[in-house]
This record gives structure tokens, sequence and C-alpha cells, in this order.
């Protein structure tokens, strides 16, 4: 009898122990998703000043231009629904169009010597990395939440407790960021 | 070992490294006490016959109060509670650093760097200190992560470009991340106190009177076991400083390997890690921005001395770094069974 309440004494303590830390994990994958609303929100306020000051050198590439403008509008209007897989195609084909633009801009040697075209060059560096970063953190902290879950006494406890697998950061399967960038070696 | 047990071992290593300096102070006290002052409360005391007809215990103890053995204490203490408080400050002041400068364009990108290796690792974002110095080097203090600093000198600014200054940042961040910049900050500090009262016994004991214990004829028993006593005392002064450095340098060594893989777990990119080691490597010239009591919190040995190159007993004893060459290998080893695993 005194033996039975011991066990269960130390496994309501055990359960208690890692529900506790579930807990703190959900709220750290909900802090680590916050983290990349905010730079990705970083990367729509930096766009405008980027187009403005490379739009005079860069004429010729139009096309370039326009593109990076309308997948910022539609990456924002995407943020606004709030539907993820939107959001994560629409910021996917952004980054594609950035990507672009910045291989582009090599050519011109007058945008590399420009201060303000620089700062901004770096400072889009800077704002694509910490996306990049921010996601790898993001998923990190998933898959550390999941795996707790998952494992073995815990999966039997996870669902009734209320928690549910977060979804990992990935892209769409047609999102253009999969495809292969081709290089045009042509002179 | 992963990364809690590393933290959990830190934090244990910072406790006991407080504790022995301490007690290294109390010693030192004890003896300075024993040897200078004279005060031995276990001497037997003479009684001598009072004119007023009874015996009276003569103290053979010198003096009753130790008051060299307070003074060491309250000093070890107050240096203990100091290398916590201010030993972030005082380190970047041996070096000279500065904070960089967001003006400048290649400082600029250091901060941004610092800023995007935090996002990685899920940190508060650290200051970015620049020293002063064309030599290669890098390091983080602090005493915890949401106090921590990352410095680097001039040259390493200037001539990594930006995936090789990511590497080194995020080896600095993991050393943030594991808690290595507590125990390495508190270390640093307390050499400098151990060097620094270990000088000054020295030079006491040079100039001093010491005639009270050795050449003193009472007690033959006395004599003999002060004697030892005193050469063990002054042995211990003598080589603190060279001990001390010899376990900060174990300390230090064992957890370069350890931040190499972790900073590139940060950055998923062991090769730039790997490129920037070599250009660290290239540029042998001695760092001289930065003394040797903060060598072991570098990323590299700041005295380019080619101990670090070797292997065997004396460079396991006194390299403050495993040699660069066993850390490029053991990074390429990684990114090449990322890239299979990939693949």
């Amino acid at each position: 009898m005194a033996i039975a309440i011991i066990v269960l004494v130390v496994v309501g303590l055990g359960i208690v122990m890692v529900f506790n830390s579930l807990v703190g994990l959900r709220n750290q994958v909900l802090n680590a998703f916050r983290q990349i609303d905010v730079q990705l929100k970083r990367r729509h306020d930096l766009i405008p000043n980027l187009v403005e000051s490379v739009k005079g050198e860069m004429k010729f590439e139009k096309e370039t231009l326009e593109r990076v403008v309308q997948a910022r509008a539609a990456a924002m209007s995407a943020g606004q629904g709030g539907n993820m897989t939107e959001v994560m195609a629409k910021e996917g084909m952004l980054t594609q169009a950035l990507g672009r633009l910045m291989a582009i801009s090599e050519n011109y040697p007058n945008l590399k010597a420009n201060e303000a075209v620089k700062t901004l060059m770096e400072e889009l560096t800077h704002t694509e990395n910490q996306i990049s970063f921010s996601r790898q953190f993001y998923n990190d902290v998933v898959t550390k939440f999941n795996t707790k879950q998952q494992v073995f006494p815990m999966n039997l406890f996870a669902s009734v407790l209320g928690f549910t697998a977060s979804a990992l950061w990935e892209l769409p399967i047609d999102s253009p960021e999969r495809e292969t960038p081709k290089v045009n070696l042509a002179v | 070992m992963n990364i809690y047990e590393q933290q959990a071992s830190n934090r244990r290593m910072t406790a006991g490294i407080m504790a022995v300096f301490i007690g290294f102070f109390l010693a030192i006290g004890l003896g300075f006490d024993f040897f200078y002052l004279n005060f031995n409360p276990g001497a037997v005391p003479e009684y001598k016959l009072k004119p007023a007809g009874y015996y009276e215990a003569q103290g053979s103890g010198g003096g009753n109060v130790p008051y060299g053995t307070i003074g060491a204490l309250l000093f070890g203490l107050g240096m203990a509670a100091n290398s916590v408080f201010n030993g972030t400050g005082m380190v970047l002041r041996s070096t000279k650093a500065r904070r960089a400068a967001p003006q400048n364009e290649k400082e600029k990108r250091f901060l941004n760097v610092v800023e995007e290796m935090a996002t990685a690792a899920g940190l508060p974002v650290p200051q970015g200190y620049i020293i002063p110095d064309p030599d290669l080097n890098a390091f983080a203090a602090g005493i915890n992560p949401s106090k921590a600093v990352i410095a680097v000198t001039e040259g390493l600014v200037k001539s990594l470009n930006r995936e090789e200054l990511q590497g080194v940042v995020a080896h600095e961040m993991s050393h943030i991340r594991n808690y290595d910049i507590r125990l390495m900050t508190v270390t640093a500090t307390l050499m400098g106190a151990i060097a620094l009262i270990s000088d000054f016994s020295g030079r006491s004991m040079r100039y001093g009177r010491r005639s009270s214990v050795i050449a003193s004829s009472r007690g033959s028993d006395r004599k003999s076991g002060g004697g030892l006593f005193f050469i063990v005392w002054l042995l211990l002064v003598l080589l603190a400083p060279l001990i001390s450095r010899i376990l900060a340098m174990a300390i230090s060594r064992q957890r370069e390997f350890l931040a190499d893989a972790s900073g590139a777990e940060l950055t998923r990119n062991p090769l730039a890690l790997v490129s920037a080691l070599e250009k660290i490597r290239g540029a042998i010239m001695p760092t001289r921005a930065i003394n040797n009591g903060v060598a072991h919190m570098c990323i590299a040995d700041p005295r380019g001395s080619l101990i670090e190159e070797k292997t065997g007993f004396t460079a396991d004893l006194l390299a403050t770094h495993p040699p660069l060459e066993k850390r490029i290998l053991a990074l390429k080893v990684m990114s090449y069974q990322a890239g299979k695993s990939a693949a």
C-alpha cells in the first residue's frame, strides 16, 4: 500500500515537471515565432528606401524592381490575412525577388560605390540573415518542443494535457525558393 | 557533454575557483601572521613567576589579533566580489577596447553580425567592442548572457569577410551561451589579483624581517616545523601565478573545441569558421593590446607563440588553446559529415 502511494506520488511529480517544461517550451515557440514576424516587418519597412535609392541607376532593371515592390505588397497583405501557408509562400517570393535584385546590383559599379546604397545593401543582408536565423531558431525550438511530446512516457499524456505538435517553418512545396537558381553566363 | 551539463559544470567550476582563490588568500594571510607578525595561538605559553607570587602566561604568540589573516581574507573576498561585479569592465580596460561605432561601415557590419548570431542563439544581443590592434583576435566576456560583451580586434573586422566574421562571432556567442564567459572573466580578474599579491609578498620577503621564527632558538620542534612550513608557504606564494595560469589554460583549452562545434551549429557553416581560423593563423604577429592575463579568453592565442602549434605534454600544459590545426581538422570533418548526410 505504502509502496503504491510512493509510486503514485513520484509519477505525479514527474508529470508535473514535464508539464511545466512543456509550458515553458510552448511559450518559447510563440516567442520565437514573434521574432520572425518582427524581422519580416523590418524587411517590409526597408524595401521602399532601397528601391528609391537604386531606381535612378537601375533604370534598365525596371522589371526586377517592380517584382520586388509587388512581392512586398503581396507579402504584407498576406501578413494581414494571417494565413500561415500564404504568408510563407509570399515571403518566400519576396526573398527570391530581393536575392535577384542584390545579384543584379553587383553589375552596377556606380551602385557599389554609392555610400547610401552600400549602407542599405548591408542593412538588407543583415535583415535577410536575421530572418533566416530567427527561422532557424524557431525550428530548433519547435523540434525540441515536439520531441519532448513524442518521446515515450510523455506521448501518453501530452495530448490529454492539451499539447499539440507545432508546425516547422518550411517552404511550401511549390515555393519559388525551392527552385535551383538559373545562372546565365553568356556574355 | 550537452549544453546544460556544460553550463552546470561551468557554474560549479566558477564557484570552485573562487573558493580556491579565497583559500589561497587565507593561507597567505596565516603565513604572514605566523612568520612576520609572530602570531601563534598554538604555542606553549611560558609561565613566569610574578613578583606578586603567582604564575602568569607570557604570550609567546605575539599579537593576539591575526591582522594579516583578516586583511588577506577581506581582500580575497573583496577581489572575488569585484571579479563578479567589475570583471567585464576590467578585462575590457586592460585591452583598451572601445565601443564599436555604428557610423563606421565595417564596425556596423560587425554589430549586425553580432545581432544575427544573438538571434540564432536566442539570446539577448551582447555589446560589441573593438580592440585597437592590427592583429586578428576576438574574445567574449561577461557574467551572464544578458550582460555579455564580444570584443574583436580592428584587424579582424577589416580582413574577414562577412561569413568568416559570422563564424568567429558564433564561436564567441557559444562561449556566452555555455557560461564559459563567467568562468573566464572571473579567472582573468582573480589571476591578476594573485599576481599582484604574490609580487607584494615576494618583495616583503626580500626586505622584511623574518628573524622571529627561523633564527630564534626558542623551542627546537617549533624551529624545524616552522622552517618546513615556511618553505611550503614560500613555494605557494612564489608559484601561485604560474599555477593559476596553468589552471586557466587547462580550463580554456577544453572549451575551445566545444565552442567551435556549437558555433558551427549556430551558423550551419563550419567552413566559414575554418577559413577565419586559417586567416587568424596566417596573421602570426602577436596581439599586443591583449596581455597574458586575458590570453585564455581569446579565440586564438594572442601571444602568437609557436607552442600553440606543438603537440605533446609541454604544449598540453602551457598552451591556452588546442593547436589551430586540430581545430580546423575537427571543423572540416564536421562539414564533411554534414554534407554527406544532406546529400
